[in-house]
C-alpha cells in the first residue's frame, strides 16, 4: 500500500501570486497509492502525530497501522522539515466475529492515541469498535551472535560436537522496527467505541462508546471502571448517545464528552465515582429559524478537542466549528462556518449518507489556529487571532510542489472563476475527515480517502 | 456529484428513505450503528410530524366542510333559492381559481360526492381536495413560507399548536397551499401566533374576508365551533383510512421492521406525546400513538 510514495522535493524559490489568495501552506508530501480504484481496506480512518511530532501514525479500515518518522536531517533545516518516511507497518486489529450476537466486528481503526514517551520505545493505543490495544514500537539495531548451541542460520548443533565455549556478543545490524502488542483491553464495551483519550497522569485512559465511558489503568487489562453511563432503563427512551470524549490536557480529574444532541458535558471524577451528573453543560440553544428535518443530525458533535492550554475546547458538528471557553457554558466564544453553503443541500446529503460523516478537528500547537476538513478534498484553516479563514485543497495535481497553495472560494452558483467552484460541482466522495497538527511546528497531516497529505507552512 | 435536482423534499419521501436506511443498516458490516440509527429516527419523526400535520389539516377541513354542508343542506330546504346562489357563487369562484394553488376548490361539492374521497385522501388534485371552506383570499405566504422544503429553511415549529380542537381560540380556517405547501390558518381573522411569525402581513390581509365571512355565516361559525365535540370518532376513523390507503406508505416494510426491531425509540414519542395531543386533539388516540411508534421505531439490537 505504501510502496508507491510520492515525495516532492521542496521548491524554495518564491512564487509570485495573488496576494490575498495565496496561503502560507505548501504541499510537502503525499503518501499512498495513486490509483483511482481504492480498496476498502486502504481507506485511512485515523491520523495522529505523537507528542514530539517526530512520528505520525495512520490507521486504516483494514486494521493496519503505518507509522511515519520525520527525517532526522531535515528536521534541523527549517525549510524542509516536513519529510516523513515509513517507519513501521503492522496489523493492529483483525476482523472478529461475535458468536453470541452473530455480529462481525470490524477491524477498522477508529482512533490512535500516543502515550508520552518515557524511554527509547514508543507506545500507542489503537482501537477498533470493541477492543483497545497498547502497542510498543521499538527499534532493534543489534543482535546477539556467537551462540554455542545454535548455528548462525538457526540450526542446532549437537552438544557432543562442541569443543570450545564462547560468549555471545551483540553485533550491529540493520535497523529493524518492531511493533508488539503489550496489552489488549477487551470485552468492556457493548456498543461501538468512538474515542480513547490518555490521561495527563500517564497511567490511565478512557474509552467511550455510544452509551458508556470506561476508565482503564494502562497496566491492567482485566478491569475497567465505568465512569459515565447514559443508557436509559428502557432503550426505547434513548434520545442521545455519546459521540466523542477527551481528558483535559492538564487536569487529570477532568474530562468532557460530546453528545449527538450537540451538547458537551464536562465531568469531574473527584465529584463522584459515576459521573452521570455533569459538572458543566456546554450547550447553545437551537435557533428556531433554522429548524429543518435534519436539525438533530447536523447538531450532533463529531469531535471534541481541548486546546493545548486547557482553557478552551473546540467542538465540530456537521456545519460548524465552535470554540468554547470552559468558564462559560451558555454559548461558544467563537463559531466558524466550515461549509455553510451545504445548508441548502442537507436533503441530498442525507440521501447519500454524507450527512453522517464525522469530521475531526485540531488545534495548532500554540492554539492560535484551528483546522478541520470538508468535501472536495478541501480543508479549512481558521486563524483565531487574525479572524481570517482559508479554504485549501489537498491535491497533488495542480501547482508545483512546494509552492504556496492557493485558497479557494465556494460560490452558490456554478459559474467558475479561477479558484472558485460552485456548490453543485463539489465532489462529495472526496472528503477530509481526519486531520492532525504537529504539536510544535506548523506541519499538518490530513487524510483524503486513501492518501495521506502532509503540508508545511512556508516561512518568510 | 450530488444531483441536487432530485432531492426529495417532501415528508413522505423522507420517511421511505429513512426506513430504507434503517433496513439496510441491518446488513451493514460491523453491526447496527446505534448513533446513525438514532439520527435517522429523528428524521423519521420529524418527517412524520410534518406528514401527520398535513394530513390532519386536510382531514379537519374535510370535517368542517361536512358539518357546514350538512347545515347548508338543511337550510337549503328552508331557503333554497338564496343559498343555492350563494353556494354556486362560491363554487364558481372556487373553481374559477381552481388552478391557483391559493384557493382550493371542491369545498362546495355535494356531500355525497365528497364522502368517498374523504376516505381516500390523495393529495394530488387541487380540485378534489376540499381544503378551503370559505372562498376567501388565501394569503400566499411570501418567503419564508411556513412549510418549506426540508433542506434549508424554516420547518414547522414543532410546538406550534394549530389544533382547532384543543385550543378553542385557534384556527377556524386552514388552507393548505399544495404548491408551496404553505399552511395558513385564519382564526377569526387572526393567524395563530405560533404559526405566523413570518406571516404577519398575510394575517392582516386575510382579516377582512374572514370577518366578513363570519358575519354572513354566523351560524356556520357557531356550528364549526361545536365541531370539536364531534371530532373524536370521526378523526380516528379518517386517520386509519387515510393511513392505510395512502400509496406512499410501505406498510409491508413497516411491519417487517416492527417484527425485526421490536422496541424502538418511543422516547421520541413520549417526549412528543403532549405536543402531538395538542396538535391532533383527540386524534392522538392510542391508535395514533401506536402507529407513531411504528414510524419512529429504530434498531435496538443489544
Amino acid at each position: 500500500m505504501w510502496s508507491s510514495c510520492w515525495t516532492y522535493s521542496l521548491n524554495l524559490s518564491s512564487v509570485p501570486g495573488d496576494g490575498d489568495s495565496q496561503s502560507r501552506w505548501c504541499l510537502s508530501q503525499v503518501k499512498g497509492a495513486v490509483d483511482d480504484d481504492v480498496a476498502e481496506a486502504d481507506i485511512i480512518s485515523a491520523v495522529e502525530f505523537n507528542h514530539s511530532g517526530e512520528l505520525l501514525a495512520t490507521g486504516d479500515r483494514g486494521g493496519r497501522i503505518v507509522i511515519f518518522q520525520q527525517e532526522q536531517e531535515s528536521k534541523n533545516l527549517p525549510q524542509c522539515h516536513a519529510e516523513y518516511n515509513v517507519y513501521s507497518t503492522f496489523q493492529s486489529h483483525e476482523p472478529e466475529f461475535d458468536y453470541l450476537k452473530s455480529l462481525e466486528i470490524e477491524e477498522k481503526i477508529n482512533k490512535i492515541r500516543w502515550l508520552p514517551q518515557k524511554n527509547a520505545a514508543h507506545f500507542l493505543l489503537s482501537t477498533n469498535d470493541k477492543t483497545i490495544k497498547l502497542w510498543k514500537i521499538s527499534e532493534r539495531d543489534k543482535r546477539p551472535e556467537g551462540y554455542n548451541l545454535k548455528e548462525e542460520d538457526g540450526r542446532y548443533r549437537h552438544p557432543s560436537s562442541l569443543t570450545t565455549l564462547r560468549v555471545p556478543v551483540f553485533q550491529p545490524m540493520d535497523l529493524m522496527v518492531e511493533a508488539s502488542p503489550r496489552r489488549v483491553y477487551a470485552n468492556a464495551h457493548t456498543y461501538h467505541i468512538n474515542s480513547i483519550s490518555v490521561n495527563s497522569d500517564n497511567e490511565t485512559y478512557l474509552s467511550a462508546d455510544d452509551l458508556r465511558i470506561n476508565l482503564w489503568h494502562l497496566d491492567f487489562t482485566d478491569r475497567s471502571f465505568n465512569i459515565v453511563d447514559i443508557k436509559p432503563a428502557n432503550m426505547e427512551e434513548l434520545t442521545e448517545v455519546i459521540t466523542a470524549s477527551e481528558f483535559h490536557p492538564l487536569q487529570c480529574n477532568t474530562f468532557v464528552y460530546g453528545s449527538s444532541k450537540g451538547s458537551v458535558r464536562l465531568c469531574d471524577m473527584r465529584a463522584s465515582a459515576l459521573c452521570d451528573q455533569h459538572s458543566k453543560l456546554f450547550e447553545e440553544p437551537e435557533d428556531p429559524s433554522t429548524r429543518s428535518f435534519f436539525s438533530e443530525i447536523i447538531s450532533s458533535i463529531s469531535d471534541v478537542k481541548f486546546s493545548h492550554s486547557g482553557r478552551y475546547m473546540m467542538t465540530r458538528d456537521y456545519l460548524t466549528l465552535k470554540i468554547w471557553d470552559l468558564h462559560m457554558e451558555s454559548r461558544p466564544v467563537e463559531i466558524y462556518q466550515v461549509h455553510g453553503y451545504l445548508r441548502s443541500k442537507l436533503c441530498s446529503l442525507y440521501e447519500n449518507d454524507c450527512i453522517f460523516d464525522k469530521f475531526e478537528c485540531c488545534w495548532r500547537g500554540d492554539d492560535s489556529e484551528v483546522m478541520t476538513g470538508s468535501y472536495n478534498n478541501f480543508f479549512r484553516m481558521f486563524d483565531r487571532d487574525a479572524q481570517r479563514d482559508a479554504t485549501l485543497e489537498a491535491t497533488w495535481e495542480n501547482g508545483s510542489p512546494g509552492c504556496p497553495l492557493k485558497t479557494w472560494r465556494v460560490s452558490a452558483g456554478s459559474r467558475r472563476k479561477r479558484n472558485e467552484i460552485g456548490v453543485d460541482c463539489l465532489d462529495f466522495s472526496r472528503k477530509i475527515l481526519y486531520t492532525s497538527w504537529h504539536p510544535q511546528d506548523n506541519i499538518v497531516a490530513l487524510a483524503t480517502v486513501n492518501n495521506l497529505y502532509i503540508f508545511q507552512e512556508k516561512l518568510n | 456529484m450530488i444531483n441536487t435536482m432530485e432531492c426529495a423534499v417532501d415528508a413522505q419521501s423522507l420517511i421511505s428513505i429513512s426506513l430504507r436506511k434503517i433496513h439496510n443498516s441491518r446488513t451493514q458490516r460491523g453491526g447496527i450503528k446505534l448513533h446513525k440509527n438514532l439520527l435517522v429516527s429523528y428524521v423519521l419523526r420529524n418527517a412524520r410530524q410534518v406528514y401527520m400535520n398535513e394530513k390532519y389539516a386536510e382531514i379537519y377541513r374535510m370535517q368542517q366542510y361536512e358539518e357546514v354542508m350538512t347545515v347548508c343542506n338543511e337550510i337549503q330546504e328552508l331557503n333554497p333559492l338564496d343559498l343555492m346562489e350563494d353556494c354556486e357563487e362560491q363554487t364558481g369562484d372556487c373553481c374559477g381559481s381552481a388552478n391557483e394553488s391559493a384557493s382550493l376548490c371542491g369545498a362546495l361539492l355535494p356531500v355525497s360526492h365528497q364522502a368517498p374521497s374523504v376516505q381516500h385522501i390523495q393529495p394530488s388534485s387541487a380540485c378534489s381536495v376540499p381544503l378551503a371552506l370559505q372562498n376567501e383570499e388565501v394569503c400566499k405566504a411570501p418567503d419564508p413560507s411556513f412549510y418549506r422544503s426540508c433542506c434549508a429553511e424554516a420547518y414547522p415549529v414543532s410546538n406550534c399548536d394549530f389544533s382547532p380542537v384543543n385550543n378553542m381560540h385557534c384556527n377556524k380556517t386552514t388552507v393548505l397551499d399544495l404548491d408551496t405547501h404553505v399552511v395558513t390558518t385564519v382564526e377569526n381573522g387572526y393567524l395563530h401566533q405560533d404559526c405566523c411569525a413570518s406571516l404577519q402581513q398575510c394575517c392582516q390581509g386575510a382579516q377582512s374576508p374572514a370577518k366578513k365571512r363570519k358575519l354572513d355565516f354566523g351560524y356556520y361559525v357557531s356550528e364549526i365551533e361545536e365541531v370539536p365535540d364531534f371530532t373524536p370518532c370521526k378523526r380516528a376513523k379518517f386517520e386509519d383510512s387515510s393511513y392505510v390507503s395512502t400509496e406512499h406508505l410501505d406498510t409491508s416494510n413497516i411491519s417487517n421492521l416492527i417484527s425485526i426491531f421490536g422496541s424502538g425509540f418511543t422516547g421520541l414519542v413520549s417526549r412528543q406525546a403532549d405536543l402531538e395531543q395538542a396538535l391532533n386533539g383527540q386524534f392522538c388516540s392510542k391508535q395514533a400513538l401506536a402507529s407513531l411508534g411504528a414510524w419512529t421505531r429504530a434498531i435496538v439490537a443489544f
